[in-house]
């Protein structure tokens, strides 16, 4: 059968839809679990900039977009809370006294953002809502924000913010309008450090952070704010992104500038487990599948969007095991046998629909299959795992 | 005148005549032909036998006148005459004859009655004696029977006292140590010795006889114990023993222990030799193992004094000591037990099937113990310096146990001397590819000292090229530091290496080396030894470690230089076209397999060997091209954007990666081919450039900062991306200089560009990357296979640039041009 064809959207700017804006930032909405929504910020030094709520009805195969003001500068990052769907962080670039800082903040979408966009697309769309902002994430002591990390699963109350070479895990009261530093941790070494990346490790009870910097991996202890390994020339060169497997607790992925891809075992740092060098150029992005983490997807600036599927090292490696009670019923011992091939790992597809590097990509919260990729000129695709494969996961 | 002429004829032919006719009735006709040929048939020859008077009468009258008629008549008449006369006288001679006869006759008659008388009388004496001779035997008789009782008498008193000697005689045997002899004697009296010992006296002597055969069988054991004794006493004495009734078994036991012991000592000798020196030998092989380097191995006459002795020495020892005494322990062992059994009464007693078993026993046994030895010495010979005589001392082994094999037909021994000669061959093939590995690393060391110390000019102008033979101990040690001259003495080296090994391998089939015939050597050896796993293997060795560079530099990237990697791929890149093939026809031309077992194929190698190259070549592209790129990125990162001041130069970056960049085409440029380039346009100068770039940017730029012209700039750009190709960045090159350099540039470029996007430009930012961009453009399109790439990709940059500036405000062009004229 064939696959449904990828769905294109291409960002504008409202009101004016001069030009397609830069845009980098891609996140689910965490929290969101019925509807498929994306979150992009936009990237632009003239113009207000924005972030798309983009929801995409998976029966009609529409993309519904929504327009909220960030005006406090460009947006590098972009994170949702786990909790709230309302509530997001950001990760800015603000340019005061022919200087470029970088921010980061709490913010609160606006309650009736949903409801307004309906009932008048016309209006809204000239007029956009703005985030309120909740708080700053910023110490003026602590350099640049790179990117912000909520706790994984938690209530929403916890963030972690990577400013050059500081970690800072934030405490945030009085339902997020405060945000208080209750523990930092500082990369010590010669030269300038910087954090480029981070992961907040879903296990280990939410105890554990990934973060990279240069060519190097460290993990650290939450409660101790200490570091716990380093996996020092983890790439030939820059780490761009890391992931944890989200069914593994000690199996981590990271990409890079070397056109790589590897997956570790932190107990063993010395060689990665499997590394993958299926793009062309710097991979920018990993995301495992939350649920079926043998489902890997990567972003290089190559433009190309690969997903991957790396049985061998996943939870399932013998695939999905089929209980006895499914085998009595089986009515087609053909695809039992088919089942129980061994499997490999292996480039599941590769999507070409991009035609400017792509810099991030993000599984769906509310479905497994789905996932939006966004490259820089952008356009966002949102595409589906091949039916073949998923129903070859299921059965 | 008939008369006249008659008689002188009828004269000599009237005598024939009368012969003729006497022998015509006595019916003797062999008196020759003249007779016959005279006899005619005409009824008118007077004489011949058919005559008819009448016809010859009438004849006469028909044709002759009165006249000769009357002639005739009295021819005739006279002729008539003369034959009565003869017969007259005839008859007169005969009668005459007659009378002598009958005298003769008369007289011997008398005669013969005087002769009748004299034999009766001698018949009668001749009975007279017959009776007297019969009265004297009968008086002799009595007397006769006595004499031959008496003679009976003495033989048997000879023959007892014989017996009664018989001790003494023994015991002087024993004296004498004639022991032969005391064994024949003892023989002999043997039997009767022991038919007749219920006697005493019998039994007194035989059981003296027995203490003294005790005794000599005592003393020819002890004599057979003492190792002093000659092989050939030894067998005498064992032929003795044998004759003794002495246990065969034990007898081949002891046969056999003895010449065990001897046999041990030797080999004790030749264990000696190895045992004692192991760290001597190790330095002996230690030293030896750099003459490898020089290509002939040749025949060292001259062996270190520390050295062990050399393996040819060690085995003409084994031949000559353990190997010959072998044999001819076998062969007197044979003649004693076997041979001699056979035709012996012991052949009943299955003695020389027992024997033979003991004897493939014995030997199996002791040749297992040699060949350990041999085996340990063969392994301690580990220098591959010269082959010829580990060859030799395996077929001087090998030839020597044939020695074996035929007096002992069915014997394992030369199988398993025939393993041990194959064991040690593969061994050899073996050590052959390790050194020829080694070898090549070394090579390579060579290489990268090379690369390293005398920094490659830019100019790849070299200084003299001397000692073109690496690991040489040249004394002109100038290292040839051109990447062409170092890739063909490499190649030339590795060549020559190969070729000598192979030289020194085909020694092992040589026609004049016994153990080439065996099949082992005419074909598995040939084909899987030396192809497979010596030359094949070492070709698969130089590809597997020359991915080995990529692998392991691949994470820093530094340990490799890159030269050296341009360098490998271009010998890997040689070796698919050309090297191999002929390497392997050399091979095959050597070492040519009767038996055609499956062989590795050359397009496997040529395969595997281009993908080796396109690895070195990828990964040299990628290593430059990352060299390149850090300086870019670092000049881009480091740089505060927003506050920097007018641009009034080419930063120095930028030049430095034009000179890297020129300096790598160099580089490239002497080892590969120029490549394809897509045409250029006909005026693909900076000029062109400048049109060109200018007019697209500033389009550009306007669009991006005047929403009065929307579509123009999307679509300008869409479509260019539509119809330029999608660009991979690290991808594979061709093996061209022109593709290793778009390679380079494009992954440099690539970097340049996401490092921009990265940063935010104030308005002398931007101008600065625009500046920049230019001068790169002047002078990188010249390298690249096509120009657009490098085009679009600095549009690319210049127009992220644009894109992140916070006062866009592009410079002029004119201006532009003049900066990056000035330099």
């Amino acid at each position: 059968m064939e696959d449904d064809a990828p769905v294109i959207y291409g960002l504008e700017f409202q009101p004016c839809s001069v030009r397609a804006p830069q845009a980098r930032a891609l996140s689910a909405q965490t929290a969101e679990t019925d509807a498929i929504r994306f979150l992009v910020g936009t990237q632009s030094l003239k113009f207000d900039n924005q972030i798309h709520i983009i929801d995409f009805d998976d029966e009609n195969n529409i993309i519904n977009k929504n327009v909220l003001l960030h005006q406090a500068g460009e947006i590098w990052h972009i994170g949702a809370s786990p909790a709230d769907k309302a509530v997001l962080t950001t990760c800015y670039n603000k340019t005061c006294d022919s200087r470029v800082v970088s921010c980061a903040a709490v913010w609160r979408m606006p309650s009736d953002w949903e409801t307004g966009s309906h009932e008048s697309p016309d209006d809204t769309a000239h007029n956009p809502q703005t985030l309120e902002l909740l708080c700053h994430l910023n110490d003026s002591a602590h350099g640049n924000a790179a990117c912000v990390l909520w706790e994984p699963m938690g209530d929403g109350k916890r963030v972690i913010s990577l400013a050059d070479n500081h970690a800072l895990l934030w405490d945030l009261q009085e339902s997020s309008t405060q945000a208080v530093v209750s523990n930092t941790a500082t990369l010590e070494g010669k030269g300038q450090l910087k954090f480029t990346s981070g992961k907040w490790s879903p296990h280990h009870n939410c105890s554990q952070l990934a973060t990279a910097n240069d060519t190097a991996i460290r993990g650290w202890d939450l409660r101790t704010m200490s570091q716990i390994y380093c996996i020092e020339n983890a790439h030939g060169q820059l780490v761009r992104d890391l992931d944890f497997n989200p069914n593994r607790q000690y199996y981590l992925a990271s990409c890079g500038d070397d056109c790589k891809v590897k997956f570790w075992d932190v107990r063993n740092i010395q060689e990665p487990v499997k590394s993958l060098e299926e793009h062309s150029h710097w991979v920018w992005s990993v995301r495992y599948n939350h649920s079926h983490d043998q489902l890997v997807l990567t972003a290089s600036s190559d433009s190309r969007l690969i997903l991957s599927n790396m049985v061998s090292i996943s939870s399932e490696p013998f695939g999905h095991l089929v209980d006895d009670e499914e085998l009595s019923e089986g009515e087609d011992n053909h695809q039992d046998d088919k089942g129980k091939e061994p499997l490999k790992d292996s480039v599941v597809s590769t999507y070409e629909e991009h035609e400017d590097s792509v810099y991030a990509a993000e599984w769906s919260s509310a479905d497994p299959w789905l996932f939006a990729s966004l490259s820089y000129d952008g356009r966002l695709v949102i595409n589906r795992v091949p039916r073949a494969l998923k129903y070859r996961i299921l059965l | 005148k008939d008369d006249a002429c008659c008689p002188p004829l009828l004269f000599s032919s009237q005598r024939r005549r009368v012969h003729g006719m006497l022998k015509l009735y006595y019916g003797l006709n062999e008196e020759g032909k003249a007779a016959e040929e005279s006899e005619s048939l005409d009824p008118c020859d007077i004489n011949g036998p058919h005559f008819d008077p009448e016809l010859y009468l009438n004849k006469l009258r028909r044709e002759c006148s009165l006249a000769e008629l009357m002639d005739q008549e009295t021819c005739m008449v006279k002729q008539i005459r003369s034959l009565d006369s003869d017969m007259q006288t005839l008859v007169y001679e005969n009668y005459n004859k007659f009378i002598s006869a009958t005298d003769t006759i008369r007289k011997m008659k008398n005669d013969f009655k005087k002769m009748e008388d004299e034999m009766d009388c001698l018949s009668a004496n001749m009975a007279a004696i017959t009776e007297f001779s019969a009265s004297i035997s009968g008086t002799l008789q009595d007397q006769h029977t006595q004499i031959t009782k008496l003679s009976g008498v003495h033989t048997l008193l000879r023959k007892l006292q014989f017996l009664f000697e018989l001790p003494a005689r023994l015991n002087k045997c024993l004296e004498l140590q004639a022991y032969a002899q005391a064994v024949s004697s003892h023989r002999r009296a043997r039997c009767v010795l022991q038919q007749y010992s219920h006697l005493p006296s019998f039994k007194g002597i035989q059981d003296d006889c027995h203490a003294i055969m005790d005794k000599l069988a005592q003393e020819l054991r002890q004599k057979f114990r003492d190792g002093g004794s000659s092989a050939k006493d030894l067998s005498e004495c064992v032929e003795l023993l044998l004759q003794l009734d002495e246990p065969a078994e034990e007898l081949c036991d002891k046969f056999l222990s003895h010449a065990r012991s001897r046999l041990e000592s030797d080999l004790q000798g030749l264990e000696a030799e190895i045992r004692p020196y192991p760290s001597a030998a190790k330095d002996a092989s230690a030293r030896r193992s750099p003459s490898l380097a020089d290509n002939s191995p040749k025949f060292n006459t001259l062996p270190s004094p520390t050295s062990n002795t050399d393996i040819l020495e060690f085995i003409d020892r084994g031949c000559n000591e353990f190997v010959s005494s072998l044999c001819l322990v076998i062969t007197s062992y044979q003649e004693l037990f076997i041979n001699h059994a056979q035709t012996g009464e012991l052949v009943s007693k299955n003695i020389p099937q027992m024997a033979n078993c003991k004897l493939h026993a014995f030997v199996d046994n002791l040749a297992a113990r040699y060949f350990s030895l041999v085996e340990r010495r063969i392994q301690e010979e580990k220098s591959v310096g010269d082959n010829s005589l580990l060859v030799r001392a395996l077929d001087r082994f090998h030839r020597r146990l044939q020695a074996v094999a035929k007096l002992l037909p069915g014997s394992a021994v030369p199988n398993k001397g025939t393993e041990i000669v194959i064991r040690a061959a593969t061994e050899r093939v073996k050590q052959y590819l390790s050194a020829l590995q080694s070898f090549y690393m070394d090579s390579l060391t060579d290489v990268r000292q090379a690369l390293a110390t005398p920094r490659l000019s830019v100019a790849g102008a070299s200084v003299a090229g001397g000692g073109a033979h690496l690991g040489g101990p040249g004394p002109g040690r100038d290292a040839p530091n051109s990447l062409p001259e170092l890739l063909s003495s490499l190649s030339a080296s590795i060549l020559n290496q190969i070729k000598s090994v192979l030289a020194s391998v085909h020694l092992f089939t040589a026609k004049d080396i016994t153990f080439s015939n065996k099949p082992y050597f005419k074909g598995e050896f040939c084909s899987q030894g030396v192809r497979e796993s010596l030359v094949v293997s070492f070709i698969k060795f130089v590809c597997q470690s020359s991915r080995h560079f990529c692998e392991s530099a691949g994470d820093k990237g530094g340990s490799t230089p890159p030269a050296l990697l341009l360098l490998l791929s271009r010998l890997c890149l040689d070796y698919e076209t050309s090297t191999i093939s002929y390497i392997l026809t050399l091979t095959d031309e050597q070492f040519l397999d009767q038996h055609h077992s499956p062989v590795t194929p050359v397009t496997t190698l040529c395969a595997e060997a281009k993908e080796a190259a396109q690895k070195l070549l990828n990964h040299y592209v990628k290593v430059q091209g990352l060299i390149i790129s850090q300086m870019l990125r670092k000049s881009v990162e480091t740089r505060d954007w927003v506050n920097t001041i007018e641009p009034r130069n080419v930063r120095a970056v930028m030049k430095r990666v034009v000179e890297d960049t020129t300096s790598i085409d160099v580089q490239v440029g002497l080892l590969y081919e120029e490549g394809v380039r897509k045409a250029h346009s006909s005026d693909s100068s900076k000029r062109t450039f400048s049109v060109y770039s200018s007019s697209r940017q500033q389009a550009r730029y306007a669009a991006s900062y005047t929403p009065s012209a929307p579509m123009d700039t999307n679509l300008l750009s869409n479509i260019h991306k539509l119809f330029s190709e999608r660009i991979d960045i690290f991808s594979s090159v061709e093996f061209n200089k022109v593709s290793v350099m778009t390679g380079i540039i494009k992954i440099s470029l690539k970097t340049f560009l996401e490092c921009v996007r990265l940063r935010t430009f104030g308005r002398y930012g931007l101008q600065q990357i625009q500046v920049d961009c230019h001068y790169l453009q002047m002078y990188l399109w010249r390298f690249v296979s096509d120009e657009n790439l490098v085009h679009f990709l600095l549009d690319e940059i210049v127009g992220s640039s644009a894109h992140r500036c916070l006062d866009p405000a592009p410079m002029e062009q004119s201006v532009i041009e003049v900066i990056c004229e000035r330099g």
